[in-house]
């Protein structure tokens, strides 16, 4: 554990679900707990309130510094007073998923026997997040979202929320997902969850029991990973072949090269802040995640006569989640006869694009929240 | 809205045929113009489609429901009938398919209203025959109408696709004449540009 850590995990803001989460597994877990964060007031009507959907790697620190990793905020650009996400305006809450490691039940957690879970913990869906958080809001005592927003993983989110309970939800912001994971977002997160599976520190998945972490492997599969994130012009026009502090190349297996040195630092920044069963638990609920196989392959299907308003944004560079996969969400909801905007960014920033200084996508999203709130009379 | 509706006179037309709180789907919307002002005039339930991401990122960014996509290719996702009317204001001779485009917009409203500009107007047959150039647009190979049409030309094409027209009107100097349900030869040698009002036969 690094020194920038703050507080332990188990104080950040939390709140206990009173019933048992069914999960689509078939097994049920008892006494989930909710890590979350909220900023901006909550109206007396409590029609203001907007849930923000973080991504795999994400948290519940969408709007105000990591407690427990200092970090700052991932999405300080984009929530705050005046900003896209107007927190003078409207109550934005940030839960940590359903299988997370920032203070919300996940494999790191004590199981009933008061031993970590590590891969005793059953395997969860989107859905099961999903599940979770709309029992967080009715413990919260709000019926209505007026917004659920959230980009790659936290896309998926959005899109669930919209069809498990499309009454409760006014509008719905999935940025950069898919309704889907491909073969090839399959294929890469199998080379990191192998990578972790195959560093000897992750002991079975009982290496918290025995004190120690799988590190090397959770770093290689963070590097991986992390190619998908950024583009081929930008790592071209960031790194190209350049060197890594040194006139020319050492005939070693050093980095040498500075995309190397960067992959590296991506891998070990990442294993201080994120827990390696974690990462397997939420990358699998991303593989197994497939909106138009429940509606007997017809994605539009699932949207059909929805009253949620949808506004969706992809990347031109994003190869993660390429502009085609959201179209085809697009698509589905305007053949579902949907209300629906679709933008695509022009932008080499590649998937993390909406983390990133992108104008046009955000004063598109903030054109679209400002005018339903003027319909939802907030 | 941030930005001031539009004051296009065929916008101001375009406007007055369409009824309060009708359906209505703006196909290469632009900026979002004339979608605003039929949100504001007429209370219009608009959505917007529009190839240009910048143009579409600001008519989004004003608060009108927006799709980025090409006419050509996206309108078959549209439903049956999903709204009242169908606007293609100065787009129809800049897709590929005019015809195709057309039937897809008839089969997605029962109304639609095209606006073009005419070549039939007699000042472009006159500069085509004394010049022996294509006339308006010199830049004909590039930023020019991939196809450029006479009123009477669109009002055939649309007949043929079973869409009657029941009004036109002539755009000329910024301004529009009144919509008139004949008159198809005066209007083919005389208006700039046209507004059909179209509707399923």
């Amino acid at each position: 554990m690094s020194d920038r850590h703050t507080l332990p995990i188990s104080e950040v803001k939390h709140l206990t679900l009173d019933k048992p989460l069914p999960l689509d597994c078939g097994e049920q877990l008892d006494g989930v707990r909710i890590a979350y964060e909220c900023w901006g007031e909550l109206n007396a009507e409590k029609s203001n309130a907007i849930l923000i959907c973080h991504a795999l790697t994400g948290d519940q620190f969408a709007a105000s510094e990591n407690l427990v990793t200092g970090r700052p905020p991932w999405w300080s650009r984009m929530i705050g007073p005046g900003l896209p996400i107007d927190t003078d305006r409207f109550h934005v809450i940030a839960t940590n998923v359903l299988g997370g490691c920032m203070g919300t039940t996940g494999p790191a957690s004590d199981a009933p026997d008061g031993k970590p879970w590590g891969t005793r913990f059953p395997v969860i869906t989107i859905s099961d997040m999903v599940r979770a958080q709309i029992a967080f809001i009715d413990a919260l005592g709000i019926d209505t979202l007026f917004s659920v927003i959230g980009g790659s993983m936290g896309g998926m989110q959005v899109l669930d929320w919209a069809v498990q309970v499309p009454e409760r939800v006014f509008t719905a912001i999935p940025i950069a997902t898919a309704a889907r994971h491909s073969a090839q977002n399959i294929a890469f997160y199998e080379v990191g969850r192998q990578s972790i599976m195959a560093d000897p520190d992750w002991c079975d998945g009982q290496y918290l029991a025995q004190d120690k972490r799988p590190s090397r492997g959770l770093a290689i599969a963070r590097m991986a990973a992390h190619i998908t994130y950024v583009s081929e012009e930008a790592l071209k026009r960031k790194f190209d072949r350049g060197l890594q502090d040194r006139e020319q190349t050492s005939f070693s297996f050093d980095a040498d090269f500075q995309v190397e040195s960067y992959l590296r630092y991506q891998g070990h920044s990442f294993v201080d802040r994120f827990d390696a069963n974690s990462y397997l638990y939420v990358t699998r609920a991303m593989d197994y995640y497939d909106l138009a196989a429940r509606h007997d392959g017809r994605l539009a299907d699932a949207f059909v006569d929805t009253p949620v308003r949808f506004c969706l944004f992809s990347f031109s560079s994003d190869w993660h989640y390429p502009p085609s996969t959201t179209r085809e969400i697009t698509r589905a909801l305007a053949a579902a006869g949907a209300e629906v905007s679709y933008l695509e960014i022009e932008t080499d920033n590649g998937h993390d694009a909406f983390f990133l200084e992108e104008p046009l996508f955000e004063d598109a999203l903030a054109g679209f929240l400002k005018v339903n709130a003027g319909k939802r009379g907030i | 809205m941030t930005r001031q509706v539009s004051s296009r006179a065929d916008h101001k037309a375009i406007a007055e045929r369409v009824p309060e709180g009708a359906r209505v789907l703006d196909v290469g919307c632009g900026n979002g113009d004339l979608l605003a002002l039929l949100v504001e005039k007429r209370s219009v339930r608009a959505r917007g489609l529009e190839l240009s991401g910048e143009l579409a990122g600001t008519a989004m960014s004003r608060g009108l429901s927006v799709i980025q996509g090409d006419a050509d290719s996206d309108l078959e996702v549209f439903p049956e009938n999903g709204f009242d009317f169908a606007i293609l204001s100065k787009a129809i001779q800049h897709m590929r398919r005019p015809d195709m485009v057309l039937q897809e917009l008839a089969r997605i409203a029962p109304d639609v209203i095209v606006s073009f500009r005419n070549y039939g107007l007699w000042s472009r047959r006159l500069s085509l025959f004394s010049s022996g150039r294509m006339p308006g647009h010199r830049l004909w190979h590039d930023e020019a109408a991939l196809h450029p049409s006479t009123a009477r030309d669109m009002v055939e094409l649309c007949s043929a696709l079973g869409l009657e027209t029941v009004a036109m009107a002539s755009v000329r100097d910024g301004r529009v004449g009144a919509f008139r349900d004949s008159g198809l030869s005066r209007l083919n040698w005389g208006a700039d540009e046209v507004i059909l009002h179209l509707r399923r036969a």
